[in-house]
Protein backbone atom coordinates (compact mmCIF):
# COMPACT_ATOMS: atom_id res chain seq x y z
CA UNK A 1 0.00 0.00 0.00
CA UNK A 2 1.22 3.45 -0.85
CA UNK A 3 -0.18 5.08 2.30
CA UNK A 4 0.74 2.56 4.94
CA UNK A 5 4.26 1.27 5.53
CA UNK A 6 4.78 -2.47 6.09
CA UNK A 7 5.21 -1.81 9.83
CA UNK A 8 1.76 -0.21 9.95
CA UNK A 9 2.95 3.40 10.22
CA UNK A 10 1.73 6.02 7.77
CA UNK A 11 3.78 7.51 4.94
CA UNK A 12 4.51 11.24 5.03
CA UNK A 13 1.93 11.98 2.32
CA UNK A 14 -0.70 9.85 4.06
CA UNK A 15 -0.14 11.78 7.31
CA UNK A 16 -0.52 15.06 5.42
CA UNK A 17 -3.77 13.88 3.81
CA UNK A 18 -5.20 12.58 7.09
CA UNK A 19 -4.27 15.82 8.85
CA UNK A 20 -6.15 17.75 6.18
CA UNK A 21 -9.17 15.58 6.96
CA UNK A 22 -9.41 16.45 10.65
CA UNK A 23 -12.70 18.04 9.61
CA UNK A 24 -14.80 16.89 6.61
CA UNK A 25 -13.41 18.17 3.31
CA UNK A 26 -13.78 17.70 -0.43
CA UNK A 27 -10.88 16.03 -2.22
CA UNK A 28 -10.10 19.17 -4.24
CA UNK A 29 -9.63 21.11 -1.00
CA UNK A 30 -7.32 18.38 0.36
CA UNK A 31 -5.25 18.55 -2.84
CA UNK A 32 -4.84 22.30 -2.40
CA UNK A 33 -3.97 22.20 1.28
CA UNK A 34 -1.46 19.34 0.91
CA UNK A 35 -0.03 20.52 -2.43
CA UNK A 36 -0.43 17.00 -3.77
CA UNK A 37 -1.98 16.28 -7.17
CA UNK A 38 -5.66 15.32 -7.15
CA UNK A 39 -4.96 11.85 -8.60
CA UNK A 40 -2.70 11.10 -5.60
CA UNK A 41 -5.42 12.21 -3.21
CA UNK A 42 -8.04 10.02 -4.92
CA UNK A 43 -5.73 7.02 -4.97
CA UNK A 44 -4.67 7.49 -1.33
CA UNK A 45 -8.21 8.07 -0.08
CA UNK A 46 -9.26 4.78 -1.70
CA UNK A 47 -6.60 2.95 0.30
CA UNK A 48 -7.41 4.79 3.49
CA UNK A 49 -11.12 4.03 3.13
CA UNK A 50 -10.22 0.33 2.83
CA UNK A 51 -7.97 0.58 5.89
CA UNK A 52 -10.70 2.27 7.92
CA UNK A 53 -8.73 5.50 8.36
CA UNK A 54 -11.15 7.68 6.43
CA UNK A 55 -14.90 7.77 5.99
CA UNK A 56 -17.14 9.42 3.43
CA UNK A 57 -20.17 11.42 4.41
CA UNK A 58 -22.35 13.55 2.14
CA UNK A 59 -19.71 13.82 -0.56
CA UNK A 60 -16.95 14.83 1.85
CA UNK A 61 -14.23 12.82 3.54
CA UNK A 62 -13.01 12.88 7.14
CA UNK A 63 -10.51 10.99 9.26
CA UNK A 64 -12.09 8.27 11.40
CA UNK A 65 -11.27 7.81 15.09
CA UNK A 66 -8.61 5.32 14.02
CA UNK A 67 -7.29 7.79 11.45
CA UNK A 68 -7.04 10.55 14.04
CA UNK A 69 -5.22 8.18 16.41
CA UNK A 70 -2.78 7.33 13.60
CA UNK A 71 -1.81 10.96 13.07
CA UNK A 72 -1.32 11.34 16.78
CA UNK A 73 0.96 8.31 16.65
CA UNK A 74 -1.02 5.71 18.62
CA UNK A 75 -2.54 2.28 17.97
CA UNK A 76 -0.55 1.52 14.80
CA UNK A 77 -1.34 -2.16 15.14
CA UNK A 78 -5.03 -1.61 14.40
CA UNK A 79 -4.42 -0.70 10.78
CA UNK A 80 -4.87 -3.46 8.24
CA UNK A 81 -1.60 -3.82 6.36
CA UNK A 82 -1.15 -5.59 3.08
CA UNK A 83 2.16 -7.41 3.25
CA UNK B 1 -0.26 -37.38 -51.51
CA UNK B 2 -0.36 -36.14 -47.96
CA UNK B 3 -1.89 -32.77 -47.50
CA UNK B 4 -0.19 -30.36 -45.17
CA UNK B 5 -2.44 -28.30 -43.01
CA UNK B 6 -0.88 -25.05 -42.15
CA UNK B 7 -2.53 -23.32 -39.27
CA UNK B 8 -1.85 -19.69 -38.85
CA UNK B 9 -2.47 -17.90 -35.60
CA UNK B 10 -3.02 -14.21 -35.91
CA UNK B 11 -3.01 -12.03 -32.85
CA UNK B 12 -5.61 -9.29 -32.78
CA UNK B 13 -4.09 -6.11 -31.49
CA UNK B 14 -6.44 -3.56 -29.98
CA UNK B 15 -5.73 0.08 -30.60
CA UNK B 16 -7.51 2.94 -28.91
CA UNK B 17 -9.15 5.49 -31.19
CA UNK B 18 -9.16 9.25 -31.16
CA UNK B 19 -12.32 10.92 -29.95
CA UNK B 20 -13.42 7.91 -27.90
CA UNK B 21 -13.16 7.21 -24.17
CA UNK B 22 -9.65 6.14 -23.24
CA UNK B 23 -9.57 2.50 -22.02
CA UNK B 24 -10.06 2.31 -18.25
CA UNK B 25 -7.37 0.67 -16.14
CA UNK B 26 -6.08 0.17 -12.63
CA UNK B 27 -2.34 -0.18 -12.32
CA UNK B 28 0.47 -0.39 -9.78
CA UNK B 29 2.81 2.59 -10.04
CA UNK B 30 5.78 4.06 -8.22
CA UNK B 31 3.28 6.28 -6.39
CA UNK B 32 0.73 3.63 -5.48
CA UNK B 33 -2.18 2.04 -7.30
CA UNK B 34 -3.90 4.43 -9.69
CA UNK B 35 -6.92 4.24 -11.92
CA UNK B 36 -7.53 6.22 -15.07
CA UNK B 37 -10.55 7.79 -13.36
CA UNK B 38 -8.23 9.28 -10.70
CA UNK B 39 -7.07 11.75 -13.37
CA UNK B 40 -10.56 12.96 -14.27
CA UNK B 41 -10.62 16.74 -14.38
CA UNK B 42 -6.97 16.98 -15.46
CA UNK B 43 -5.30 16.40 -18.79
CA UNK B 44 -3.25 13.21 -18.72
CA UNK B 45 -0.20 12.34 -20.77
CA UNK B 46 0.16 8.58 -20.57
CA UNK B 47 3.44 7.52 -22.14
CA UNK B 48 5.36 4.30 -22.49
CA UNK B 49 9.07 3.61 -22.77
CA UNK B 50 10.78 0.34 -23.77
CA UNK B 51 12.72 -0.46 -20.60
CA UNK B 52 14.28 0.92 -17.43
CA UNK B 53 18.05 1.50 -17.27
CA UNK B 54 18.39 2.19 -20.99
CA UNK B 55 20.02 5.34 -22.36
CA UNK B 56 17.37 6.79 -24.69
CA UNK B 57 14.66 6.22 -22.07
CA UNK B 58 16.81 7.92 -19.44
CA UNK B 59 17.14 11.04 -21.63
CA UNK B 60 13.39 10.97 -22.18
CA UNK B 61 12.62 10.67 -18.47
CA UNK B 62 14.85 13.66 -17.80
CA UNK B 63 13.02 15.49 -20.59
CA UNK B 64 9.60 14.64 -19.16
CA UNK B 65 10.77 15.76 -15.70
CA UNK B 66 11.95 19.05 -17.25
CA UNK B 67 8.57 19.82 -18.83
CA UNK B 68 6.61 18.63 -15.76
CA UNK B 69 6.31 22.16 -14.26
CA UNK B 70 5.10 23.50 -17.61
CA UNK B 71 2.55 20.71 -17.84
CA UNK B 72 1.31 21.46 -14.32
CA UNK B 73 0.67 25.06 -15.43
CA UNK B 74 -1.54 23.55 -18.14
CA UNK B 75 -3.29 21.27 -15.61
CA UNK B 76 -1.77 18.19 -17.21
CA UNK B 77 -0.34 15.18 -15.37
CA UNK B 78 2.27 12.69 -16.58
CA UNK B 79 2.07 8.92 -16.18
CA UNK B 80 4.86 6.69 -17.48
CA UNK B 81 4.73 2.96 -18.23
CA UNK B 82 6.93 0.05 -19.17
CA UNK B 83 6.90 -3.72 -18.81
CA UNK B 84 9.14 -3.64 -15.73
CA UNK B 85 8.57 -4.25 -12.03
CA UNK B 86 7.86 -1.47 -9.58
CA UNK B 87 11.17 -2.27 -7.85
CA UNK B 88 13.00 -1.78 -11.15
CA UNK B 89 11.21 1.54 -11.69
CA UNK B 90 12.08 2.69 -8.17
CA UNK B 91 15.74 1.70 -8.63
CA UNK B 92 15.90 3.48 -11.99
CA UNK B 93 14.28 6.76 -10.90
CA UNK B 94 16.57 6.77 -7.85
CA UNK B 95 19.53 6.17 -10.17
CA UNK B 96 18.47 9.06 -12.43
CA UNK B 97 18.32 11.34 -9.41
CA UNK B 98 21.67 10.14 -8.08
CA UNK B 99 23.61 10.07 -11.35
CA UNK B 100 21.91 12.77 -13.41
CA UNK B 101 20.64 15.05 -10.65
CA UNK B 102 17.04 14.90 -11.95
CA UNK B 103 14.14 14.01 -9.68
CA UNK B 104 11.31 12.14 -11.42
CA UNK B 105 8.11 13.68 -10.08
CA UNK B 106 5.50 11.59 -11.91
CA UNK B 107 4.30 8.00 -11.32
CA UNK B 108 5.42 5.13 -13.52
CA UNK B 109 3.20 2.09 -14.15
CA UNK B 110 4.78 -1.33 -13.57
CA UNK B 111 2.91 -3.15 -16.33
CA UNK B 112 4.40 -6.60 -15.88
CA UNK B 113 1.24 -8.34 -17.07
CA UNK B 114 1.07 -5.98 -20.10
CA UNK B 115 -2.53 -5.18 -19.25
CA UNK B 116 -2.35 -1.44 -19.96
CA UNK B 117 0.14 -1.90 -22.81
CA UNK B 118 -2.30 -4.25 -24.53
CA UNK B 119 -5.31 -2.01 -23.95
CA UNK B 120 -3.49 0.90 -25.58
CA UNK B 121 -1.68 -0.99 -28.33
CA UNK B 122 1.74 -0.04 -27.00
CA UNK B 123 3.49 -3.25 -28.03
CA UNK B 124 4.39 -3.45 -31.70
CA UNK B 125 5.72 -6.97 -32.28
CA UNK B 126 7.52 -5.91 -35.47
CA UNK B 127 9.77 -3.84 -33.19
CA UNK B 128 9.71 -5.88 -30.01
CA UNK B 129 7.44 -8.59 -28.64
CA UNK B 130 8.26 -7.75 -25.04
CA UNK B 131 8.94 -4.02 -24.86
CA UNK B 132 6.55 -1.12 -25.29
CA UNK B 133 7.30 1.35 -28.05
CA UNK B 134 7.60 5.07 -27.34
CA UNK B 135 3.91 5.96 -27.25
CA UNK B 136 2.17 9.08 -26.00
CA UNK B 137 -1.57 9.28 -25.34
CA UNK B 138 -3.12 12.64 -24.55
CA UNK B 139 -6.34 12.18 -22.59
CA UNK B 140 -8.53 15.18 -21.82
CA UNK B 141 -10.23 16.03 -18.50
CA UNK B 142 -13.35 14.11 -19.59
CA UNK B 143 -11.33 10.96 -20.28
CA UNK B 144 -11.47 11.26 -24.07
CA UNK B 145 -8.41 10.24 -26.05
CA UNK B 146 -7.41 13.36 -27.97
CA UNK B 147 -4.02 12.59 -29.51
CA UNK B 148 -1.54 9.76 -29.97
CA UNK B 149 2.14 9.79 -30.91
CA UNK B 150 4.11 6.62 -31.68
CA UNK B 151 7.89 6.64 -31.96
CA UNK B 152 10.16 3.64 -32.56
CA UNK B 153 12.53 2.20 -29.97
CA UNK B 154 15.51 4.00 -31.50
CA UNK B 155 14.18 7.53 -31.43
CA UNK B 156 13.67 9.74 -28.40
CA UNK B 157 10.61 11.98 -28.39
CA UNK B 158 10.52 15.76 -28.63
CA UNK B 159 9.25 17.21 -25.34
CA UNK B 160 8.53 20.62 -26.85
CA UNK B 161 6.19 18.96 -29.32
CA UNK B 162 4.24 17.43 -26.43
CA UNK B 163 3.85 20.86 -24.84
CA UNK B 164 2.88 22.33 -28.21
CA UNK B 165 0.30 19.59 -28.68
CA UNK B 166 -1.30 20.29 -25.29
CA UNK B 167 -1.31 24.02 -26.05
CA UNK B 168 -2.94 23.37 -29.42
CA UNK B 169 -5.64 21.07 -27.99
CA UNK B 170 -6.44 23.46 -25.16
CA UNK B 171 -6.61 26.38 -27.61
CA UNK B 172 -8.97 24.38 -29.83
CA UNK B 173 -11.23 23.61 -26.88
CA UNK B 174 -11.26 27.16 -25.57
CA UNK B 175 -11.73 29.07 -28.83
CA UNK B 176 -13.29 26.43 -31.16
CA UNK B 177 -10.53 26.90 -33.72
CA UNK B 178 -7.92 24.69 -35.39
CA UNK B 179 -4.18 25.23 -35.46
CA UNK B 180 -1.99 25.25 -38.58
CA UNK B 181 1.26 23.39 -39.21
CA UNK B 182 4.06 24.35 -36.85
CA UNK B 183 1.70 26.56 -34.85
CA UNK B 184 3.02 28.01 -31.64
CA UNK B 185 1.03 29.80 -28.91
CA UNK B 186 0.50 33.45 -29.81
CA UNK B 187 0.35 32.81 -33.55
CA UNK B 188 -2.77 33.09 -35.71
CA UNK B 189 -5.19 30.16 -35.65
CA UNK B 190 -7.42 28.67 -38.34
CA UNK B 191 -11.08 29.62 -38.39
CA UNK B 192 -13.10 26.46 -39.13
CA UNK B 193 -14.17 26.47 -42.81
CA UNK B 194 -17.77 27.54 -43.55
CA UNK B 195 -20.32 24.77 -43.95
CA UNK B 196 -22.70 26.44 -46.38
CA UNK B 197 -22.46 28.59 -49.48
CA UNK B 198 -24.06 31.48 -47.61
CA UNK B 199 -21.50 31.22 -44.81
CA UNK B 200 -18.71 31.04 -47.39
CA UNK B 201 -19.85 34.30 -48.96
CA UNK B 202 -20.09 35.98 -45.56
CA UNK B 203 -16.76 34.64 -44.40
CA UNK B 204 -14.72 37.01 -46.56
CA UNK B 205 -16.55 39.98 -45.01
CA UNK B 206 -15.96 38.94 -41.43
CA UNK B 207 -12.60 40.67 -41.01
CA UNK B 208 -10.42 37.57 -40.83
CA UNK B 209 -7.05 37.27 -42.53
CA UNK B 210 -8.23 35.17 -45.53
CA UNK B 211 -6.41 33.67 -48.52
CA UNK B 212 -9.73 32.40 -49.78
CA UNK B 213 -13.15 31.56 -48.32
CA UNK B 214 -11.96 28.22 -46.91
CA UNK B 215 -8.62 29.43 -45.59
CA UNK B 216 -8.98 32.12 -42.95
CA UNK B 217 -6.89 32.84 -39.91
CA UNK B 218 -7.35 35.08 -36.92
CA UNK B 219 -5.34 36.27 -33.95
CA UNK B 220 -6.72 35.34 -30.56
Amino acid sequence: MACINPDGTLTVSAKAILSALSSPAALEKVAKSTDLPLFRIRSSIREMLEAGLVEKEEGKYAATKLGREKIEGGKDDQVKTDL
Amino acid sequence: MEEKVISETKETVSMPRLGESAPAFEAVTTQGTVRLEDFKGSWLILFSHPADFTPVCTTEFMGFAEIHPELKKREAELLGLSVDSVSSHIAWVRNIEEKMGVKIPFPVIADLDKNVATLYGMIHPGESKTETSRCVFVIDPEGILRAMIYYPLTTGRNMQEILRLIDALQTTDKYKVATPANWEPGEAVIVPPPNTQEMAEERLKEGYECKDWYFCKKKL
